[in-house]
């Protein structure tokens, strides 16, 4: 049955060329949520290591000080500004906010839901992803 | 009689003689005995004006009958010939060769759905779905007992629904869907901006039952707004305002 269904799977969901940024924009979503839940596993890990006493702490905290630790949190910032952001465009939508009213269409019946308000939306996730990674760049190797 | 045998004797479909041509390829499988589909790819003369469906058509007119493909109406109302067309779902009918910009116009089955043969694809299951949020005006009374006759209703109230009325059950929406495209469980875009057309119908009394049905594992929660639905649609219906609407009634957001 399943062979037979046809489903598109993982590679086509994940696919963002085809249908605009909204697409685009669920991907990234999806990608950052699965990022930073990687992430925080990973941060309870590294900050249990203070069960280890001063050494260990510090050990451990100088992995993050190297030019691959800056550019891991540099990821991780922009994975946090954009799943808030975005997470807070999506909520608003999901809400039934921002999507449009019913209204009889007509050709070349450019769907209502797929506005500017949320095109702004996620371009602003981008936007502000990319400056405050900017600036975690700059903050950490501009010492 | 003379108009009989003159209708009779009309071309079935305009000879194509113009210079311009295209290269058009066509997905063929036939799950009874091929191990994968494969293209096969044929050179068709076209004007600013023929279609995808014209040109498929034309191949089974002059190359190969056999090609497998579903139509009817020709003009985007009966939801026959929905299928991937240059890696997007659209009606063949409904696209025209010179608005795709390319020399080359491939022709794919829908994805999301199990293949008949060739570009016909089976539509059991978006059927199913569709009856599944009971498609029809839920309420104690009829208009054959009331004794108004008929469920007036403003035009501000069709308004409110009339859009999501227009959906021809083509299933491009379903077969863009990413959530679809993993999970064949889910109810679908159809399915859900019909469930809208009903709950937003003043005539209608069955919300409740609808709300209950898509508040499912599979049901309106799997789906996160990529949009793709309604990007897809050729008439408009927006079922991903629909799909958010309606789970406004679930968030409590409307009532
Ligand atoms: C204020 C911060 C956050 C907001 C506003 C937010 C919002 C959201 C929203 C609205 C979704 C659903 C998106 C959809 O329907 O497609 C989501 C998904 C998700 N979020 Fe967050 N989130 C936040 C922080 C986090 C954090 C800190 C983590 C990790 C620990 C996380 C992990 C996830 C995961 C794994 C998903 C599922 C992704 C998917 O499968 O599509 N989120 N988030
Ligand atoms: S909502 Fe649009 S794309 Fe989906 S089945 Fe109806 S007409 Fe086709
Ligand atoms: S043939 Fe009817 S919709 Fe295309």
């Amino acid at each position: 049955m399943t062979q037979d269904e046809r489903k598109e799977g993982i590679k086509g969901m994940a696919n963002p060329g085809r249908y605009g940024i909204e697409r685009v924009a669920y991907w990234l979503m999806r990608l950052s949520g699965l990022g930073l839940l990687g992430y925080f596993v990973a941060h309870i890990y590294e900050t249990s290591n203070i069960l280890r006493g001063q050494v260990g702490w510090d050990e451990f905290l100088d992995l993050t000080q190297t030019t691959e630790g800056h550019l891991f949190l540099t990821l991780v910032i922009g994975m946090c500004v954009f799943h808030t952001v975005n997470g807070i465009r999506v909520m608003l939508g999901h809400g039934g906010v921002g999507v449009g009213k019913p209204a009889r269409p007509d050709y070349p019946y450019d769907p209502a839901s797929q506005n500017y308000r949320h095109k702004i939306g996620i371009y602003s996730a981008i936007l502000l992803a990319a400056v405050a990674m900017m600036y975690g760049l700059a903050v950490m190797f501009g010492e | 009689m003379a108009q009989v045998s003159s209708i009779a004797d009309e071309q079935t479909s305009t000879p194509l003689s113009s210079s311009k041509s295209i290269t058009l390829k066509i997905a063929r499988y036939n799950p009874e005995h091929d191990e994968s589909s494969k293209f096969m790819e044929f050179s068709i003369p076209y004007e600013k004006w023929t279609t995808v469906l014209e040109a498929i058509l034309e191949v089974k007119k002059h190359f190969d009958h056999s090609v497998a493909v579903r139509y009817s109406c020709r003009q985007a109302t009966c939801g026959s010939c929905g299928m991937i067309i240059n890696g997007k779902p659209r009606l063949a009918c409904f696209t025209k060769i010179s608005e795709l910009n390319s020399d080359i116009v491939t022709v794919e089955p829908m994805n999301n759905f199990p293949i008949i043969r060739d570009l016909a694809v089976k539509f059991e299951r978006l059927f199913d779905s569709h009856q599944k949020i009971k498609p029809y005006l839920i309420r104690d009374d009829s208009e054959l007992e009331a004794d108004a006759k008929e469920f007036l209703q403003s035009p501000q109230e069709l308004e409110q629904y009339i859009q999501f009325a227009n959906c021809i059950k083509c299933g491009l929406c379903n077969s863009a869907c990413p959530t679809m495209a993993t999970d064949s469980s889910f109810v679908g875009p159809q399915a859900l901006a019909q469930a809208y057309r009903y709950v937003a119908d003043s005539r209608d009394k069955g919300k409740d039952s609808r709300l209950k049905i898509i508040d499912d594992s599979h049901g309106i929660w799997r789906c996160h707004f990529a949009g793709s639905c309604s990007q897809v649609c050729p008439k408009g219906v927006d079922p991903a305002m629909g799909i958010q609407l309606l789970r406004g009634y679930l968030l409590g957001f409307r009532s």
